[in-house]
């Protein structure tokens, strides 16, 4: 399972890494939010998959998942989301104010 | 020692950030939360600093759960005087923006944000666990990418638009590589990190993963990937920039300095040579591009650049001296830096552009500004008596201890140009005929418009007390200078347990 898990974070960061190398500031968004999502399905990975108990005392002690990258994963996209919903705020905000979502046209005019 | 202060830093600006979103109609009582939220924290600091002077590294456990298992907050002398330094350039600098900020911005959540970024700072400092610091760090960075494009200019949208991918893909790789160390040694508290490395040795994967981390904190420190630095940092306005220049990057440098001493100190040679060329080649390039630009922003922000570079080369040396050398060197680099773009400030407040070729006379108008610029300039090469002295002295010699002379020429070259950039501002600016200053000129009168491009619009200038805001920090520049052998004692503490990672461990496993 874990191989097959690997592919797939393999996948997502390639995806990612595609969109956020294209030029169109939405794509470039997008990307960066299937690579956090890339991130957090390696973080799943990385600390074994495995089904058992929840982490309660006295309950199947054997058998415990580990609990911390879950905690981890979720502190992750709750940042994950308030930046996303933010950069996409900022996007339509430079998009009224620049005329563009073209990073091309946006870099260019940056160097005056 | 369990001590309840330690999470003091943390709660008054964030309680003075959630009652501020509260009072955000009333500017006066955002303002007056922001003084007092700022000016108790420079006493904790104090109060902190004593404790762990008196008593050693403090620590504390959040709510009782025992250091490997629950979140630790941990004082050693590194962290304490990296929080005071904070504190007090957060107090100087909220009575810098005080004068200087503009309604619009008071309006639109500039203090909460400010308070934010100090939590995030502050947090970075004082947590124990690598996951705190990550969440730590993105508290700051949630509110500097708000406060670089507060205010909304084209120039603003342009580079935080830069700014925010690359933390983001940055962040991403901290987690991954968080990730990576899970998986290899199973635990996240920096101080069981380092026993488990220890035994598990630091070749192969762990190297791979060290290797990983100095990437990420290289690219928030701006250590050798500072591509994205100059540009971000020249476009808000001075005081955010101030902010910036003597918090943020610091706070990667420190990430590198806590994980490669306590946690990846094994291999002191590739890691650290590599760490020591990154540090040379961004002292190089940062003062070629300090050299090369006529716009004091960016001849400041490349100055940065170049400071970063010096503190991670006196931690490259991986001896006392060099160590020593490198913490010194950093609270001096703090204010100074933060220095330097207050006094900018009132430079382009004053005259309206950022362009040297624009400027010049206005020592008959701002002598005092002048003169603190010049001294602070003196201060950045290190000149004795000043601030910068022994922190470069000491990492010099560590560079000769560690037998790199060859670097510690080329960073001593590369400290010389620094002058030279930051003198080159003081002359163009300060000497020459004298200009009309901006609000004298009929043609801002007539059209408000060109002044809102030319300066950060909107904003008051009030000279007067900028100066008093920058005099502070500038009294720090020389006191520091005269009671550096003072000042050392703390630094040797701090270094002490830098050099010997085991009493951090023993202070926070209590074995």
């Amino acid at each position: 399972m874990e191989v097959w898990m690997s592919i797939a974070v393999g996948i997502l960061f390639a995806v990612a890494v595609y969109l956020i190398l294209s030029r169109s500031l939405l794509r470039i968004i997008l990307g960066t939010s299937i690579l956090t999502h890339g991130v957090h399905l390696l973080l799943l990975t990385m600390s074994r998959l495995k089904s058992g108990a929840p982490p309660l005392l006295g309950e199947e002690s054997g058998s415990y998942v580990d609990p911390l990258p879950q905690a981890l994963i979720l502190t992750s996209i709750v940042i994950n989301f308030g930046v996303t919903a933010f950069f996409f705020v900022l996007a339509y905000r430079s998009y009224l104010k620049l005329k563009t979502d073209d990073m091309e046209e946006v870099k260019m005019e940056s160097d005056e | 020692m369990t001590n309840n202060l330690l999470i003091m830093p943390l709660l008054i600006p964030l309680i003075a950030a959630v009652l501020q979103i509260f009072g955000m109609r009333h500017v006066p009582i955002q303002r007056w939360l922001g003084g007092i939220a700022v000016i108790v924290n420079v006493g904790v600091a104090v109060w902190i600093v004593i404790t762990v002077r008196v008593e050693g590294i403090q620590t504390l456990a959040m709510g009782g759960w025992a250091a490997p298992y629950g979140i630790v907050f941990v004082a050693d002398m590194f962290a304490a005087l990296l929080v005071l330094t904070t504190s007090i350039l957060g107090a100087v600098c909220l009575f810098y923006a005080f004068a200087s900020i503009g309604e619009e911005r008071e309006k639109h959540h500039f203090y909460p944000f400010f308070q934010f970024l100090l939590v995030g700072v502050y947090g970075s400092f004082l947590t124990g666990d690598l996951f705190n610091l990550f969440v730590c760090f993105e508290v700051m960075l949630v509110s500097s990418y708000a406060l670089i494009v507060l205010g909304g200019t084209k120039r603003q949208l342009q580079v935080t638009l830069k700014y925010i991918l690359i933390n983001i893909v940055s962040s991403s790789l901290f987690v991954a590589s968080m990730a990576y160390l899970y998986a290899a040694v199973g635990t996240l508290n920096m101080a069981h990190l380092s026993q488990r490395v220890a035994e598990a040795g630091q070749d192969g994967i762990i190297g791979v993963i060290a290797f990983l981390f100095l990437i990420v904190f290289g690219l928030k420190a701006g250590l050798f990937l500072f591509f994205w630095l100059p540009g971000s940092y020249a476009a808000p306005p001075s005081v955010i920039t101030a902010i910036f220049a003597g918090l943020l990057t610091k706070v990667g440098l420190y990430a590198i300095i806590r994980t490669f001493t306590l946690i990846f100190y094994h291999d002191t040679g590739f890691l650290y040579t590599l760490i020591g060329w990154m540090g040379i080649a961004s002292m190089v390039l940062g003062v070629i591009g300090a050299v090369a630009y006529r716009d004091v922003n960016k001849i400041l922000v490349y100055n940065v650049v170049a400071g970063v570079g010096l503190i991670a080369f006196g931690l490259a040396t991986a001896n006392v001296a060099g160590i020593e050398g490198a913490v010194f060197y950093m609270l001096h680099d703090m204010i100074v830096k933060a220095l330097l773009f207050l006094l900018a400030g009132i430079m382009i407040g004053a005259l309206g552009t950022t362009n040297l070729k624009d400027m010049s006379g206005l020592i008959k108008r701002y002598p005092f500004t002048g003169w603190m610029f010049f001294i602070t300039g003196l201060a950045l090469a290190g000149v004795p008596p000043l601030s910068g002295f022994i922190g470069k002295l000491l990492i010099v010699q560590g560079g000769m201890e560690r037998g790199w002379y060859t670097m510690t020429i080329i960073s001593l070259i590369a400290s010389l140009l620094m002058l030279y950039s930051v003198m080159r501002i003081f002359m163009l600016a300060f000497w020459g005929k004298d200009r009309p200053l901006i609000d004298d000129r009929a043609v801002f009168q007539d059209s408000p418009e060109v002044k809102r491009e030319v300066y950060h619009e909107w904003s008051p200038f009030r000279p007067r007390r900028l100066m008093a805001a920058s005099s502070v920090l500038f009294a720090f520049v020389i006191l520091i200078g005269l009671g550096a052998g003072w000042i050392q004692t703390f630094v040797a503490q701090a270094a002490d347990v830098l050099v010997h990672p085991t009493l951090y461990i023993q202070a926070v496993l209590k074995e």
